[in-house]
């Protein structure tokens, strides 16, 4: 077993520099995320606890068991969007009486609750979760149902929302739900769709249509209880199994719910107290370069994230553009796949889709520490194949059947995203540092690049080129490019599954592999055709 | 020879008598009712013999049973101990009758000493000092004077009287308090002396003659006319008093044809004139203290005379050296009258302690212990759970080792006097050796808890807190490397409410990646807003610079409060964690997370105030009742306690019965006010 060494200095001023930009960058995600704690805003919140009713976050703190962990999943969804940063839901992964669970739950103080665009993508991303890695899914139902306005992004793909929660259900993941307040019309699908039903008393409506509807509807004049209150649906329509006194009482028959699911993790970690790194993680934040050009060593990353610093590289010495390699996580084995210096060659691509094919013949997960700039690009390499190499890989990845797990630590440019498991290679999870990058290129080449175009096309028609709107042109496309490039713009799109602190890479990533853990691990049976 | 010696008592006693057997080669045969069953004394036996029921009356106190079973398993010898049979003139005359060794003094010298008129005016014609007695009360003349039962101990019957107008009716319920408790009502009155020391005298008197003073004890920290406190030498006593006092208590030992181990009982003075008070027959609770000073074994010079040979050091009185205290540890309540505590002993530990029932080798600690981890503490018996004696080359040496030592014993589930005991030892008035039977009477600062200050017990809550997360995380079936509480989004608290010394508490606090501490807080909760404790409260602060987790394990908390390291030991049982620092010790039940809605009391419940049995039900359920009416009768502790209705109205329920026995809380009656 190797022992990786760490060659960081804090004295130099490469880390200070470093450090003291990855600060600026955590101080945004901080605010982006004060921004989501705060739901609705003050007001609401306020009007909300008059009420005797718990924030999204409170209820959760109640299901959760005490002093486990909690990772919360795009936090910082809507981010960049008209939307409230969160959008109107909070989702995540934690330990409900010893059982790793996704948890939803609406946040009612952001317009009621109802479902914007983003709320719908981050409830979705919180199913799919669940069904692939097989966790039971707890719901904290209180919703007014779609964002009306914006319902024509909702309505026809939001049906998918409670198709996918009986789906969980056909493949043997429980669901429970419990509802705190309105599950009204759609809504009403979420307890109607779960496998235990939880209702407060005197504050759950679940009902098709409300009173207004109904009368318009039929004449009917009736109120929100008989229609769908706690009471009426655990004596008469059967929708409630249980009934709870008040909010904490939910919660409380919502955990004796999981308890009694007799849940069984497929497997556990190998080892449950795993050594820590031999480096500090507090080193993580000043690791990545302060400026995206200069790579830099994943190795130092992983000193500080795999359990005892120990990592047995693999080819050490051939494809040196990319490092890989096995070792455990929190007592997980994983295979390691990261970008040592920014560029995929030829080599660096045969070498990973080996490697993918060994973790697969070993149904072990792999990790992807991202920092790439994609492909080399050139004639030399065009005709050495970096495109059927390049291939290759992308092959290995697509195909790959244990769990990914992927880390955006700098740069995640062209092709290398796909190389390297971004968004489209569904890796079981992805997240982002803060200062890191994703796009079809850099915004200086994608901006001279439009440059080239534009003025071979004015060479064509002979006409003159314009360096004024030229010069106006690239520094407009490069800011567009830069704000649409970076880890809060991306993460706002639900493009990862949050932007984390990279002090908190190692926990994030053993909370992962837990949680891939309450499904089977299985290596692929075949690949598509290698072109060779 | 005495080969195999049965001791009819339990507890503590027991154990000290067994463990000098043990040492000398004498077998053991124990005796043990019901609820002693599991008891200490028991296991450490050779023997032992079930004396069915938990009442003394049923066991300890059947000499006849006691006397069987010497004979059942062939012991030779029957030890008393103290209390229970041990000043019995009819018993120890029926263990002679039975063939058998009585381990004490002759029959007809206990039954001398039980009759204090008798005994006094034996000894007063042997020349031994006597305060003025009036047998009748009509010729008293000089106030104030003491009433007491003549056959009497453990302070009933006693009363004190001022002035002679309230002399008739104390020495009227005196004879009825006398009569019920011992069946003899004779009462005296003797002059009563304000701020007087109480002295004794113990002494050894052997077949052949010999009579050996092993010093002096003073007693006068008392509750109750009980003693809490004892010591050897008294810091009152003079050499040239030491040697009149002994004088005395040989003299009186010699006019009564005494054999055994005694106490010659005196009253001493401010002025510095003694008195004899009575004269006990028995080995006493506090004779350890003297086993340090001498060095002497007394139970193996017991057992010696008891076989006839002579006293080892016939002629010349044992060389004392240094100092020794002794508390008793009791379970009850001093704050609360005293009110005995009952309940699980989950752990007591003394720390350090030299030896156990034996005399010391080194000066230091010697625990004489009843209990050990897990003992039940009932309702049956004596409230003395142990007694820890200091022996140091002086008494500051010795007060100072045992106040420390009871601070830092262990004492979890059960409420003591240990605080108390601690105030004693290090009040001023005690340190400079100025006390009286009064003492407790007039410092009553020493009923104060020892917790210094109100922080400590905030700080004490924190601790179990994050002990006990400490503990979940170590228990967690998933995740357990990952940091304790961790979040990447971080808003709320870990929440932990405790009842505590002060009513409910809620403990928050929020950890960060590392494991220090982000923030925490502890407030009082409004018991009637448990329910919303932990929500709806603003996220931690990180205004609490002040403590650092130096270390936060599940038995052991380590914290750095601006810049002093303090360790915490944390031992949870249940909800129940007991906190145990520098600071004093704290318990707290922790109160469930999601309480069960159903479980809300009964408006209008009566509840037992205190653990008994239910003597007498008066009432029936349906039946009409007036405000103050008695519905129920508790015995516990020999006295009965009222239960009235607390307004007028209809009684719903009565769920107990007569002869039922019931904890603190139980419900007795369901009454729905009109």
């Amino acid at each position: 077993m190797a022992v990786l060494d760490t060659t960081i200095d804090p004295r130099t001023p490469s880390y200070l520099e470093n450090r003291g930009v990855m600060l600026e960058r955590i101080a945004e995600l901080e605010a982006a995320l004060d921004s989501a704690r705060g739901g609705g805003g003050e007001k609401y919140v306020t009007r909300h606890h008059a009420r005797g009713k718990l924030l999204p976050r409170e209820r959760i703190e109640l299901l959760l068991d005490r002093d486990a962990p909690f990772l919360e999943l795009s936090s910082v969804a809507a981010w960049g969007t008209d939307y409230p940063v969160g959008g109107s839901v909070v989702t995540g992964i934690g330990v409900v009486e010893g059982v790793e669970c996704v948890i939803v739950a609406n946040d009612p103080t952001v317009r009621g609750g109802a479902v914007n665009p983003y709320a719908l993508r981050k409830t979705q991303r919180a199913g799919e979760i669940a069904l692939a890695n097989r966790l039971p899914l707890v719901n904290l139902v209180e919703s007014g149902g779609a964002d009306l306005p914006s319902q024509a992004e909702i309505f026809i793909p939001g049906g998918r929302v409670f198709r996918d929660l009986t789906r969980l259900s056909a493949a043997g993941v429980p669901t429970v739900s419990v509802v705190f307040g309105n599950a009204t019309a759609g809504g009403a699908y979420v307890p109607g769709m779960s496998d235990y039903t939880v209702m407060v008393r005197n504050q759950a409506k679940v009902f098709l249509a409300g009173p207004p509807l109904v009368r318009m509807a039929t004449g009917e004049v009736t109120d929100d209880e008989s229609l769908g209150g706690a009471a009426m649906h655990a004596t008469r329509s059967g929708l409630a199994d249980y009934i709870a006194e008040d909010e904490r009482d939910g919660i409380r028959l919502a955990r004796q719910c999981v308890r009694r699911l007799n849940w069984r993790k497929a497997s556990s970690a190998r080892n449950a107290l795993p050594a820590p790194p031999k480096h500090d993680p507090e080193d993580l934040i000043a690791i990545a370069s302060a400026d995206l050009k200069v790579p830099f060593d994943p190795r130092e990353v992983l000193a500080r994230v795999l359990d005892g610093s120990e990592f047995d590289e693999f080819k050490p010495g051939y494809g040196t553009a990319l490092v890989t390699g096995w070792g455990e996580l929190h007592g997980y084995p994983v295979g390691v796949l990261a970008n040592a210096r920014g560029v995929l060659f030829s080599e660096e691509s045969q070498k990973a889709a080996q490697f993918i094919q060994l973790a697969n013949a070993a149904a072990t997960p792999l990790l992807f520490l991202q920092n790439t700039t994609g492909y080399m690009v050139g004639a030399e390499y065009e005709q050495r194949g970096i495109i059927k190499h390049g291939a290759l890989m992308i092959n290995a990845v697509a195909n790959s059947k244990v769990p990914h797990l992927t880390v955006n630590l700098g740069a995640s440019y062209g092709a290398g995203n796909y190389g390297m498991c971004g968004r489209a290679y569904d890796p079981r999870f992805l997240f982002s540092w803060p200062n890191a990058k994703s796009a079809v290129m850099g915004p200086a080449q994608l901006a001279g690049v439009l440059s080239i175009v534009a003025r071979q096309a004015a060479e064509a028609k002979g006409q003159p080129y314009d360096e004024d709107s030229d010069k106006a042109m690239r520094a407009m496309v490069e800011r567009q490019i830069e704000t649409e490039s970076v880890a809060l713009f991306l993460s706002g799109r639900l493009y990862d599954d949050g932007v984390i602190d990279p002090r908190d890479t190692r926990t994030v990533l053993g909370l992962c592999l837990s949680a891939i853990h309450s499904g089977p691990i299985e290596g692929a049976a075949g690949y598509g055709v290698f072109r060779m | 020879m005495i080969r195999r010696l049965l001791v009819a008592n339990r507890g503590e006693i027991a154990r000290r008598i067994f463990a000098t057997c043990r040492l000398i080669g004498i077998e053991t045969v124990a005796v043990y009712s019901d609820a002693d069953a599991d008891a200490p004394h028991v296991a450490e036996a050779d023997y032992a013999v079930h004396l069915p029921g938990n009442a003394p009356t049923a066991t300890y106190l059947r000499g006849d049973l006691i006397v069987a079973a010497a004979r059942k398993t062939g012991a030779d010898a029957v030890h008393p101990g103290y209390g229970f049979l041990a000043e019995n003139a009819d018993f120890a005359a029926a263990v002679a009758d039975a063939g058998l060794t009585w381990v004490g003094p002759p029959a007809k010298v206990i039954q001398l000493m039980g009759s204090k008129i008798e005994a006094k005016a034996r000894l007063a014609d042997a020349g031994v000092p006597m305060l003025p007695t009036y047998l009748d009360p009509e010729q008293v003349t000089d106030f104030p004077v003491m009433v007491k039962a003549s056959a009497g101990g453990g302070g009933r019957g006693m009363r004190i009287v001022r002035e002679a107008e309230s002399l008739a009716e104390a020495v009227a319920s005196a004879r009825r308090e006398a009569a019920g408790a011992f069946g003899d009502g004779t009462v005296f009155c003797e002059t009563y002396v304000e701020r007087a020391r109480h002295i004794e005298v113990q002494i050894f008197a052997d077949t052949h003659g010999n009579i050996v003073p092993f010093g002096e004890r003073e007693c006068s920290i008392q509750r109750r006319h009980q003693k809490l406190i004892e010591e050897t030498p008294s810091p009152a006593v003079t050499p040239q008093m030491r040697e009149d006092l002994c004088n005395a208590a040989v003299a009186a030992t010699r006019a009564v044809g005494y054999v055994g181990a005694g106490t010659v009982e005196f009253l001493l003075t401010p002025t510095g004139e003694f008195y004899f008070l009575e004269m006990n027959t028995r080995l006493q609770v506090e004779h350890g203290v003297t086993e340090c000073v001498s060095g002497v074994d007394l139970v193996q010079l017991q057992l010696l005379v008891a076989e006839g040979l002579p006293l080892p050091m016939a002629g010349s009185a044992p060389q004392i050296r240094g100092h020794a205290i002794e508390v008793r540890l009791c379970a009850e309540d001093p704050a609360y009258a005293w009110l005995p505590a009952t309940g699980t002993l989950h752990r007591f530990r003394v720390p350090e302690v030299v030896a156990e029932f034996r005399a010391l080798p080194q000066p230091g600690l010697r625990l004489d212990s009843g209990v050990r981890d897990g003992s039940v503490i009932g309702v049956h018996y004596d409230s003395m759970l142990a007694k820890l004696i200091a022996w140091a080359p002086t008494r500051h040496e010795a007060a100072r080792l045992l106040a420390s030592a009871l601070t830092r014993t262990e004492i979890h589930g059960v409420a003591t006097n240990r605080d108390l005991l601690v105030r004693v030892l290090r009040h001023q008035a005690y340190r400079s050796g100025e006390i009286d039977t009064g003492f407790l009477d007039r410092y009553t600062e020493v009923f104060a808890p020892l917790l210094s200050s109100v922080d400590a017990v905030r700080v004490s809550c924190l601790a179990a807190a994050l002990a006990g997360a400490a503990a979940r995380r170590a228990d967690a079936t998933v995740l357990r490397s990952l940091p304790s509480g961790w979040r990447n989004v971080p808003s709320g608290a870990q929440i932990t409410v405790y009842d505590g010394p002060a009513g409910p508490v809620e403990v928050g606090y929020r950890l960060h990646r590392a494991g220090d501490l982000a923030g925490w807080w502890v407030r009082a909760v409004d018991p009637e807003e448990l329910d919303l404790a932990g929500l709806g409260h603003p996220p931690v602060t990180d205004d609490h610079p002040a403590v650092a987790i130096v270390e936060a394990e599940p038995h052991r908390v380590v914290l750095d409060l601006a810049g002093i390291r303090l360790t915490f030991r944390v031992h949870r049982v249940g909800d129940a964690s007991y906190v145990d620092s520098p600071e004093g010790s704290v318990t707290l039940a922790e109160l469930p997370r999601f309480p069960e809605p159903a479980a809300e009391l009964t408006d209008g419940s009566l509840l037992a105030p205190l653990p008994g049995a239910v003597s007498r039900v008066l009432v029936v359920s349906g039946q009409r009742v007036d405000a103050g009416e008695l519905l129920m009768t508790l015995e516990a502790m020999k006295l009965e306690h009222p239960v009235h209705a607390p307004a007028a109205g209809v009684v719903t329920s009565i769920p107990v019965s007569a002869g039922a026995q019931v904890d603190t809380g139980t419900v007795l009656a369901v009454l729905t006010p009109e």
